[in-house]
């Protein structure tokens, strides 16, 4: 062993202490610079805007030369070509709005369950099945029809067409497939389309006055569906703009690169059928049944993956490991969290950002106050784009709202089981209208993000079950939005919905939740680490298991303290001791 | 018998020193940030550092048991009990009376015997504690599928807290100990320089000129 073999390695020691100092100083300017992604993104981005590359030209079929006067007619003229569309889109939860849960047996889907938003369907559907993604169901006891023999606009007094072998016409394909962004639907016309002439304050599906459709024009624009056609339902679910999910709103049209780095139209300009992807019509993603651990990751080359998870484009070992050591330490514990925590949770810092606030709070029982039989509205909240929103209406209660919101956390394994209308709650409790699935340590289970939605809402008091209401109904009386009657409103919610009913009704306090996994921001924006490892971090209401940085006062860390306390008073006694006797002794 | 300057600290072990001084620094300051006891580094930049100068603490630690064994210097660690009551005493009266610190520096016991006693327990006991623990805190995602090893983190991490709160009360008194005798500037200038003033007996002497001239410095 040679002196100078010795000295070299003394001196390589020093040079990597020097080496990861630099790294630091490196490591902080990362946020200035290009985001690395982990992903090839060649192939999403060739098909990524909706129709490039198709091989025809609708406005050039002679069946689509016409003028049309309803959606059904356009469909019928679609099903000449595409003879199975209308057989694939039936089986689907958006023309079924029926979900029968693998995993826990129950069936769900927008027709059964009730929510802590506008509460139920049945009993208010020309409203709700506005969104249907077909035409003229108007009735949630029985199943959405299956053909459609409406002319000129909605009218209900025309016979219900008979189900036959012959194709369902009934179905909405423009709702998905028109490009030239004027089809819409009308909000209480149970899916139809207005057309000419518009019937006076009606209005669209996301709240704008309606205007006659030319559908002509859609049918002949028809493509891949852009993020308009899903936006135009799914980014007004709760009867306005944000109002359900908190991340899906209308900031998604055209967000900027901070909202969303997927769907950012300076970026990668995703829609979302790039994650949600079809097969059938079947989409992939599901709020009911969440794929909320996917250690398939990418799958082989040129495997498809019929999944909407992060990880089945970035893969399992999503952060890349740097090009020095500090990095590469980096890079190898953000890789270590993945199998607790979901991708979602750091990189969906907060939910409803781009300046659309999503409601956060529904007091149903406040609804009904009026002043002098006028009704009442506030609105108290202002939206940072100055738009004041509801906090009180006559037809619906307290609402309150949140933008830039910080998500409530919970394991998930992707199971949600519903309070149904069915079940028994406990009014002394808050009820849980629906239950997020999954606890540490089980397989499969990760923290999530949620949207926590606080409700007050109405229960059947004598049998102490969840009530249905009729709220929407402009003709009856005894929707609620008409005649603030809530004992006329839930009997006839309960009655339309088929349910049996004590006479009595009361007030129940409800949470529900809703997995965040959109919006995701830009990797320099994800959450830093002591978001959540510190004392009183995010994930302050998750116990039971250690994590770092968050109780420094254990009892090792008291006693550590405690020895270091001890040596320095040890010290500081012995000097001063060493100071006074020395003086002592001169 | 003469005094001579001695090199008492080669280079290696100089540096040894340094660095481990540096990376004891850098571990304590970004571990009891993470522990969240201060807030003056983040979270993750302070894991990255922490992580790195642990893995280069470690490397020195190989280089140095080595390079102990090889040379013969580990002799120079082997507890003794001679002298050690005498030093003790010394700390806790004779020191407050002016008496003269009781441990010769001789040139196979560079230490004094209290001395060599907390260097020995730090090597064999703290040290060994703080990075076993260490090393299965860093790779607990190759072992956590075990059964209860949530359980055993919990207590590997408190373990590795105890054992920096240790270096830390060590470090303490360590300094403190640097101005008692000669005083701070001269206890700390062999570990700069390498020479300390040793008595010699005239055999060592002419051992050391004739094998090991490079410890001599010229009179």
């Amino acid at each position: 062993m040679s002196i100078r073999f010795l000295r070299r390695v003394g001196v390589a020691s020093a040079v990597l202490f020097a080496f990861a100092v630099g790294a630091v100083a490196q490591e902080q300017t990362r946020t200035q610079s290009t985001a690395q992604s982990t992903v090839d993104l060649s192939s999403v981005a060739a098909t990524s805007p909706a129709g490039t590359g198709s091989t025809a030209d609708h406005s050039k079929f002679p069946i689509l030369q016409r003028e049309f006067t309803s959606g059904p007619e356009v469909t019928t003229a679609c099903l000449t070509c595409h003879t199975e569309a209308d057989d694939q889109m039936m089986h689907s939860i958006h023309f079924k709005w029926k979900f029968d849960n693998p995993r826990t047996g129950q069936k769900l889907g927008k027709s059964v369950v009730v929510n802590s938003f506008c509460g139920n369907v049945a009993g208010n559907e020309p409203r709700c099945t506005s969104c249907h993604a077909g035409y003229g169901w108007d009735d949630m006891s029985t199943p959405p029809p299956r053909q459609s023999t409406v002319g000129t606009g909605w009218d209900v007094t025309l016979p219900r067409p008979t189900p036959e072998v012959q194709q369902s016409n009934a179905v909405d394909c423009l709702a998905c497939h028109d490009r030239s962004g004027q089809y819409t639907k009308g909000a209480t016309m149970a899916g139809h389309v207005p057309v000419e002439p518009v019937k006076p304050g009606m209005k669209t599906i996301t709240g704008a006055a309606a205007w006659a459709v030319d559908l002509k024009q859609a049918a002949q624009s028809v493509g891949m569906p852009g993020r308009e056609n899903c936006g135009n339902c799914h980014f007004y679910g709760g009867g306005g703009d944000n109002v359900k999910h908190g991340d899906l709103s209308s900031v998604l049209y055209d967000p900027p690169k901070e909202v969303d780095v997927h769907m950012a139209t300076e970026g990668l300009n995703f829609t979302c059928s790039t994650c949600h992807v079809t097969d059938k019509h079947t989409w992939a993603g599901s709020r009911y049944d969440v794929l909320a651990s996917d250690p398939h990751g990418t799958g082989k080359p040129g495997e498809r993956r019929d999944v909407a998870t992060c990880e089945s484009c970035h893969g399992n070992e999503p952060h890349p490991v740097g090009a020095n050591p500090l990095l590469i330490a980096r890079g190898m514990k953000l890789n270590d969290h993945i199998d607790k925590v979901a991708c979602q949770t750091c990189h969906i810092p907060e939910f409803a950002r781009g300046g659309v606030a999503t409601k956060t709070l529904w007091d149903w029982s406040t609804a009904g106050q009026l002043d002098n039989g006028k009704m009442i509205k506030r609105h108290e909240y202002t939206q940072s784009d100055g738009k004041e929103l509801h906090t009180y209406l006559s037809t619906k209660g307290d609402f309150d709202w949140g933008e830039d919101v910080v998500p409530y956390y919970s394991w998930f394994n992707g199971q949600i089981e519903y309070t149904l209308a069915d079940a028994t709650i406990d009014p002394s409790q808050t009820v849980e209208i629906n239950r997020i699935g999954g606890t540490l340590g089980e397989e499969g289970a990760r923290i999530w993000p949620f949207k926590q939605m606080i409700g007050r809402q109405a229960y059947d008091s004598g049998n102490n079950k969840l009530a249905y209401s009729h709220v929407w109904g402009p003709e009856t009386d005894t929707a609620f939005w008409t005649n603030f009657d809530w004992a006329n409103a839930v009997e006839a919610g309960m009655k339309a919905a088929g349910a049996e009913y004590s006479g009595e009704f009361g007030f129940v306090d409800t949470h529900m939740y809703w997995p965040i996994t959109h919006m995701v921001a830009p990797a320099e924006q994800a959450l830093e680490c002591q978001a959540c490892h510190a004392q009183d971090g995010r994930l302050e209401g998750l116990t039971g298991f250690y994590m770092p940085g968050r109780d420094p006062f254990s009892y090792a860390g008291m006693l550590g303290i405690a020895m270091v306390l001890a040596a320095l008073f040890g010290v500081l006694g012995h000097a001063l001791l060493r100071k006074f006797t020395k003086k002592a002794g001169g | 018998m003469s005094k001579r300057q001695v090199k008492v600290y080669p280079r290696f072990e100089r540096l040894w020193h340094w660095s481990q001084v540096l990376s004891i620094v850098i571990l304590l300051f970004t571990g009891l940030g993470m522990n969240g006891l201060h807030h003056l580094i983040p979270f993750g930049p302070a894991v990255m550092i922490h992580t790195i100068a642990a893995l280069a603490l470690l490397a020195l630690w190989i280089f140095a048991t080595f390079w102990l064994f090889t040379t013969g210097t580990w002799r120079q660690f082997v507890p003794t009990l001679d002298g050690l009551v005498e030093v003790a005493k010394f700390y806790a009266f004779g020191v407050f009376k002016g008496e003269q610190h009781p441990h010769k520096k001789v040139i196979w016991r560079k230490h004094n015997p209290l001395q060599i006693l907390a260097y020995f327990g730090l090597k064999m006991a703290v040290f060994p504690l703080i990075w076993s623990t260490g090393v299965l805190y860093m790779t607990y995602n190759f072992w956590e599928h075990l059964p209860n090893a949530g359980y055993y983190i919990n207590i590997i991490a408190n373990l590795h807290l105890l054992a920096g709160y240790i270096v830390a009360a060590f470090i303490i008194v360590h300094i403190y100990l640097l101005t008692i005798g000669s005083g701070f500037r001269a206890h700390v200038k062999p570990m700069i320089s390498g020479y300390e003033d040793i008595t010699l007996t005239s055999e060592q002497e002419s051992y050391l000129e004739e094998n090991e001239p490079w410890r001599l410095k010229d009179k």
